[in-house]
This record gives C-alpha cells, sequence and structure tokens, in this order.
C-alpha cells in the first residue's frame, strides 16, 4: 500500500517518513498533487504557521486536488499537528486565513486557563471521546508528544474524537469521514505513537 | 495533565559525544548515534543535541550526519550549536530536527528568533541562554559557548526571547554545569518568573533530588548530561523518583 507524504516545504518529513517506515508502510514524499492518484493514503505533517502553510498548499495546487481524493473519493488522510489544524475551515495564526475544510471548525490560539505556559510543549494524556479504530490497542489517558500554541474547536461534538486537560481542556484528535487529524506527534510519541500510526494504515472510514 | 520533562543532553564536538565541567575540560564520552539508539529505545521524554565548537568554527551544521541521527531518532530532538540564519533552521528542520536551539547569533540580530518563530512557528524555536554569576551576584548572558559576555540579565533577555516569539526558554548555569551538584535554583527560578513559556533547567544535575528542586522552582523540564554518562541512573529511575515525589512523569504503558 502506498501512503503519500505531502511535501509542501514546511514540516518534519524525514521522522514522518522514517516512523512510517518503521511501522511498515510503503511511503513516498511528493510535492506534486499530480501523485495523489499513486496515493491509498494520505499524510499531511506540518509544522510553522497556518496562513503560510495555506499559502503554500495553494499555490502548488495541493488544496483542490486534497479535497477531491478525501471527500469526493473517500481516501484516508492523517493530519498531524499543524497538518491537522490545516483540515479545518479557516485560522488565525500568521493572519486569517482559510483552511482546506475537511472537519468544520476553526483554529484559535490556546488560551491560558490556569497560568498554564504556552505554548503547550511535552507529554500529556489523550482522552477519548468516541471508539475509534485510531485508538485500538491504546489506553485511554496514554501520554503523547505535544508542542503547539493554536488548537482546533470544531463545530459539531461528533467530530470530536478525543481531548486533552491542558487550559481547559482541548481537543487532540479530530476526525469526519476518511479525514482524522492528531494535535500530537505520533512520529516522535515513541511506541504509542507507533500504534497510532499502524491503525491509521488500516483505517477505512464507514 | 502535562508531565514534567527529563530531557538527557547530548554534547557534541568534533567526532564525538563530550562532557565537560563548567563548559571546559571537556571528556570524550561516545559517539552521539549509539547514545540515540539507547535512549529512543529507553522512550525518553526528549533529547536535546548541542554542537559546542558550531559558533567557533563558522561552519554549516553537518546536515547528513544529523539527518542520520534524526532518522534514528523517535522521540522529540532538538538541535543546536552555530544557527545563526533561516536557511539553516530550515535544513534542519528538514533533516528532522523537531526544534532548533538559538543561542549566540540572537545577541547580534535578536530578528532572528522573530523571523524564525514567524516562518516555522514559535513552537521550534528554543531560546538557548548560557548564564554566569556575577560578582555583585545577579547573572549575566554569555555567548559563544560561555567564552562572550553578551552584556544582558538573563532574566530580561529571556522575557526579551519571548516577546521576539521563542516558544522555549533552555536556561543553563555555567558555573553549575558539569558539576553534578545541583541546578542553579535562583537562576531558574528568575527565568521561569520572567516568562510565560516553558523553561528547561539545565547545568549541574547529579541526582534525581536535584531535578525534583529544579521542577519545584518554576522548570517545566529538567536537561541533564553527566548524572546519565557517568552514574548508574536512567532517565525511567529519575522519573520512578519524581513521581513518589508527586510530579507528574510519563509513565510508559506497556
Amino acid at each position: 500500500m502506498s501512503i503519500l507524504i505531502i511535501d509542501y516545504g514546511m514540516g518534519n518529513l524525514a521522522s514522518v517518513r522514517r516512523a512510517f517506515e518503521e511501522c511498515g508502510a510503503d511511503v513516498f514524499i511528493s510535492d506534486d498533487p499530480a501523485d495523489i492518484k499513486e496515493a491509498e493514503r494520505l499524510v499531511l505533517p506540518g509544522v510553522g504557521a497556518f496562513y503560510d502553510a495555506m499559502a503554500l498548499l495553494r499555490k502548488k495546487g495541493w488544496v483542490d486536488a486534497i479535497r477531491r481524493a478525501v471527500l469526493e473519493e473517500g481516501i484516508p488522510i492523517l493530519g498531524i499537528c499543524l497538518g491537522m489544524q490545516l483540515m479545518a475551515e479557516s485560522g488565525v495564526e500568521g493572519g486569517e486565513s482559510e483552511g482546506l475544510g475537511l472537519v468544520p471548525g476553526r483554529v484559535i490560539r490556546l488560551e491560558s486557563k490556569d497560568s498554564e505556559r504556552i505554548p503547550h510543549v511535552g507529554w500529556n494524556e489523550v482522552h477519548f471521546q468516541q471508539k475509534h479504530l485510531l485508538f485500538d490497542a491504546i489506553s485511554d489517558g496514554a501520554d503523547f508528544y505535544f508542542v503547539h500554541s493554536f488548537h482546533f474547536v470544531p463545530s459539531k461534538p461528533e467530530h470530536v474524537l478525543a481531548i486533552t486537560p491542558y487550559c481547559g481542556g482541548f481537543v487532540s484528535v479530530v476526525g469526519k469521514g476518511s479525514a482524522v487529524g492528531v494535535q500530537f506527534h505520533p512520529e516522535k510519541s515513541s511506541k504509542a505513537g507507533f500504534v497510532i500510526i499502524k491503525n491509521f494504515l488500516r483505517y477505512k472510514p464507514c | 495533565m502535562l508531565k514534567a520533562r527529563i530531557i538527557p543532553t547530548l554534547l557534541w564536538k568534533g567526532t564525538g559525544l563530550v562532557k565537560g565541567v563548567a563548559f571546559d575540560s571537556w571528556r570524550r564520552v561516545g559517539t552521539v548515534l549509539p547514545a540515540i539508539k539507547v535512549y529512543t529505545l529507553r522512550e525518553v521524554d526528549e533529547l536535546v543535541i548541542l554542537d559546542i565548537t558550531a559558533m567557533d568554527d563558522g561552519k554549516d551544521p553537518d546536515y547528513d550526519m544529523i539527518s542520520d541521527w534524526a532518522q534514528e531518532c523517535f522521540v522529540p530532538v532538538t538541535i543546536g550549536g552555530g544557527v545563526r540564519n533561516l536557511e539553516q533552521i530550515k535544513r534542519l528542520l528538514r533533516c528532522g530536527a523537531d526544534k532548533v536551539a538559538i543561542n549566540s547569533a540572537a545577541y547580534e540580530y535578536p530578528e532572528l528568533i522573530s523571523e524564525a518563530a514567524f516562518k516555522f512557528g514559535s513552537q521550534c524555536v528554543v531560546a538557548s541562554i548560557d548564564a554566569r554569576r556575577t560578582l555583585d551576584g545577579g547573572y549575566e548572558c554569555y555567548s559563544h559557548s560561555g567564552k562572550k559576555p553578551a552584556g544582558k540579565k538573563p532574566c530580561t533577555w529571556a522575557k526579551r526571547c519571548e516577546e521576539l516569539g521563542a516558544g522555549e526558554i533552555l536556561i543553563t548555569s555555567i558555573e553549575q554545569d558539569g558539576t553534578m551538584k545541583g541546578y542553579d535554583l535562583e537562576l531558574i527560578s528568575e527565568v521561569a518568573s520572567a516568562v510565560a513559556i516553558p523553561v528547561i533547567a539545565s547545568g549541574g544535575a547529579g541526582n534525581p533530588a536535584h531535578m525534583l528542586d529544579a521542577l519545584r522552582h518554576g522548570a517545566s523540564a529538567v536537561a541533564a548530561a553527566s548524572i546519565f554518562h557517568f552514574t548508574e541512573q536512567t532517565p525511567a529511575e529519575v522519573k520512578a523518583f519524581l513521581g513518589q515525589h508527586g510530579v507528574a512523569v510519563r509513565r510508559i504503558i506497556r
């Protein structure tokens, strides 16, 4: 099975590729949206600011290609960190910007509730809100590695797959149809992260 | 709950891994790649890898080598040493660094922090500050691996780095470094209260109790090298100790 890691000029692609390889995936990195037709699954990584990332995705022609593949053909996509945020309808980091619109909601800055330090950096718990194949063989409340200052606010509760206790609790996993997104870095979350990746490799939306 | 992070620091010089005392008397303690493999296998919380000669040499980072390291590292890794422009940061992130530590260059060109934060996000910009005590009992920042006084106070400089967009502060006490006598708690406390971003305490850890002290003085994470190079103690044992003393640490669920 071919997994396409979307290269739009931002993100720690090498680590993501290595982690997927370690999980047994046949993975390739491409900066050409035409390669989507070769892919059975997509991974959207990302480090950086929402506005810049969307500008690059648009410039390289990824936006329509991703939307068509995910929304019309039902190709599974995993968004990681900023990649998860880009699945929203809009974001404000680096200036107001439209997102990919794969999961309804918007991305806003984390607000400290109880003098929490921001960015949210480190290992924190992921509490499942729904049963989902992505969480197979993972204990509820397991720790994953986060590093971010913004968070995804889904418009509908049914798209909230997990929450993490920080700044009053934020949504750490979203999902709608074939689109799933994780705010943490599975590729940097040791063994628990690998389980998430392996689960995504066999994820089929119903 | 967010967990306190225990971060082994790997200092790299020329061809090998080293550890010194007070930024001097460097001892060779092995090679980097096997150390990364062991720490990844042990599922440590995070790693910091710093090239301590890069700023003097004025060379570019060795991207191929860093890429080899990052490929073996399935925990977050911060790379630093000699970072002086955006192109280097971009390439380091592409090699697999999760965060990049900026130290000396920021004193001459503070906008490096704001430009990097704007382009790559605050989350990957670690402002690394080395400080020494002054005769009047305060502290002063030093650049170039502790060689050049920077004419700034760590707490005001840390605050400035935060305003510029740094996502974390790595504060190292030059005098305490490598002594294993404990962190400079006053320094940690000053810096941690000056900023709202996470602070990583560095320099002086010799036992788990020292780490507990640093966390109680406001650090979000503790970095250490000698304790792991020169003693039998492992990051897992440190976490067990911290856990017994009421600190939330990441447990590895089997």
